[in-house]
């Protein structure tokens, strides 16, 4: 196991399992308590056009994903709110619009796309150090951005509504927190892939949640379990040869039934 | 003559075409108590949130302390008749209640405000659930919390949509003794059904059912409605207050 540590990749794996643990921690409590996982659901799956974008441009597809699941991500909020369509059926077209984009792009791209399935599906075995520092910039700003708007964040995740009575810019900040889903869910697609993020972003703070009433002790809960799951199921996959991004995503899942059945049969 | 804080002139509001507030004139001064009573549907809660800034009238005009009613709200507590939240929140009373000394981004909550919040605990009799997640409270201990969120603003209009709809008999003795005791620091609308209320802590009534109807003393709107239905008011309106209220118009 130790010697594991030697390999370059498995360091990046370990640090990759690190960074994303922050993201689906701290944003993973809001999307989780607030009730947004279909909404980010959405933005998650529609950033894969932004990966197709990437590879028709011939630029990083993490890179291109950035600001294509921002505008998706600002897309979705805006349009589920002001248009006279019910919010889910707004979020399953631009969902599948997203992935039907991105595939559209990546025929039009010149020549083969190799990984294209990492993308998808994740490979946390093969995230390159420059991508490293992309989601350490991304944790960075999500960090900072929770800190600054905790109180907000906090106010219409409760209560909406009251929240603007009290002077809240409800909107906006609404906006604001479903671009950090945005952020967060670049800063998972290289680990679990475009496909398999919500699983990230909602289950390690479900699992949390059994278990505190206080928020900051939520997202802490949250990136601890995350930190620790991805990296068993990243041990697993690795023993077994198995595709890694799902097999993080079956750990979670059986640690949620185990919390869960643990925690009601008490 | 007194501050007008409220004014909302020749106010219309459609709701996806159905008409709630038709050509309503409304005002209140600095320190007046008025009660909206009306039927359901009758246009209640929309004054409460148009004075909020949280319905746009489709016409008239609407002025909060001389301002658009959004920039009004700093001054403002509100106690909603609904609050459709999540109960298993991660969420704490005092972290609730604390929720209304809300100021602005970035300015975070002082030992002042903190000191308020624990006081309207006190003040509704909560104090000792402070650390309580919501989930674990009755209806009527939560209207409390909601009552001491509003309170702890300590705003210069208070908006109370139901306010003891799910409260004991007992509470909702000392919640209008504690309100007689406000109502010298603030103004206050209180949209209620309970008209024994009116009659012996309202200053003034406002009649609501889609057009306001009577505006005016509580002691003459009573006598009016005494006079119509020949039979005492409390009476009226513990047995059968829409019907009561439906007549009014014709």
């Amino acid at each position: 196991m130790i010697e594991l540590l030697q390999y370059e990749f498995t360091r990046n794996a370990i640090l990759a399992a690190l960074l994303v643990s922050v993201a689906c921690g701290i944003v993973g409590t809001f999307v989780v308590i607030k009730k947004m996982v279909f909404i980010s659901g959405g933005i998650s799956h529609a950033a894969f056009g932004g990966i197709g974008l990437g590879y028709l441009l011939g630029i990083n597809p993490i890179l291109a994903a950035i600001p294509f699941s921002l505008l998706t991500a600002l897309g979705i909020g805006t349009i589920s709110k002001t248009i006279k369509v019910a919010e889910d059926t707004a979020i399953g077209i631009l969902w599948t619009l997203g992935m039907a984009l991105g595939i559209v792009f990546v025929n039009l791209a010149p020549g083969y796309a190799p990984d294209l399935f990492s993308y998808l599906f994740g490979s946390i075995l093969t995230v390159p150090s420059t991508d490293l520092i992309l989601m350490l910039v991304l944790d960075f700003v999500i960090v900072t951005v929770v800190i600054f708007f905790f109180r907000e964040f906090k106010a219409i995740s409760f209560d909406e509504e009251f929240s603007t009575v009290i002077g809240v810019p409800a909107r906006g900040l609404y906006l604001l927190l479903l671009c950090l889903v945005a952020l967060s869910v670049v800063v998972m697609i290289r680990v679990v892939g475009v496909i398999l993020v919500i699983a990230l972003l909602t289950l390690p703070a479900a699992i949390s949640r059994q278990y505190t009433y206080n928020i900051k002790k939520l997202m802490l809960l949250s990136s601890i379990v995350g930190a620790v799951l991805t990296i068993v199921g990243l041990l697993l996959s690795y023993l077994f040869d198995l595709a890694s991004g799902a097999t993080i995503v079956l750990v979670l899942v059986l640690c949620f039934l185990f919390s869960w059945i643990l925690k009601r049969s008490k | 003559m007194k501050e007008e804080i409220v004014s909302l002139k020749n106010t219309w509001v459609y709701f996806n075409d159905i008409l709630v507030l038709e050509d309503v004139t409304f005002s209140l001064k600095k320190n007046d108590f008025v009660s909206l009573i009306g039927p359901n549907g009758g246009g209640k809660t929309t004054i409460l949130k148009i004075i909020l800034g949280l319905i746009k009238p489709d016409k008239g005009e609407v002025f909060v302390f001389g301002k658009a009613p959004e920039k009004g709200r700093k001054s403002i507590g509100y106690l909603p008749q609904y609050s459709f939240v999540d109960l298993n929140f991660p969420i704490n009373v005092f972290e609730v209640v604390l929720m209304g000394r809300y100021d602005t981004v970035g300015k975070g909550y002082s030992k002042e405000d903190k000191d308020r919040a624990l006081n309207a605990l006190k003040t509704v009799g909560m104090l000792e659930y402070k650390d309580r997640q919501i989930g674990r409270l009755s209806s009527g201990q939560l209207q409390r919390i909601y009552i001491a969120r509003a309170i702890c603003r300590e705003p210069e209009l208070l908006l109370l949509d139901e306010p003891t709809a799910s409260v004991d008999p007992e509470m909702q003795k000392s919640f209008y003794e504690l309100l007689s005791e406000l109502k010298k620091k603030m103004a206050v609308i209180l949209v209620t059904h309970d008209i024994s209320v009116v009659s012996v802590y309202v200053d003034s009534v406002a009649c609501l059912n889609r057009r306001l109807f009577y505006h005016g003393s509580s002691e003459a709107a009573l006598k009016k409605l005494e006079q119509v239905y020949e039979c005492p008011i409390e009476l009226l309106a513990h047995g059968i207050p829409h019907r009561v209220l439906k007549k009014h118009g014709k």
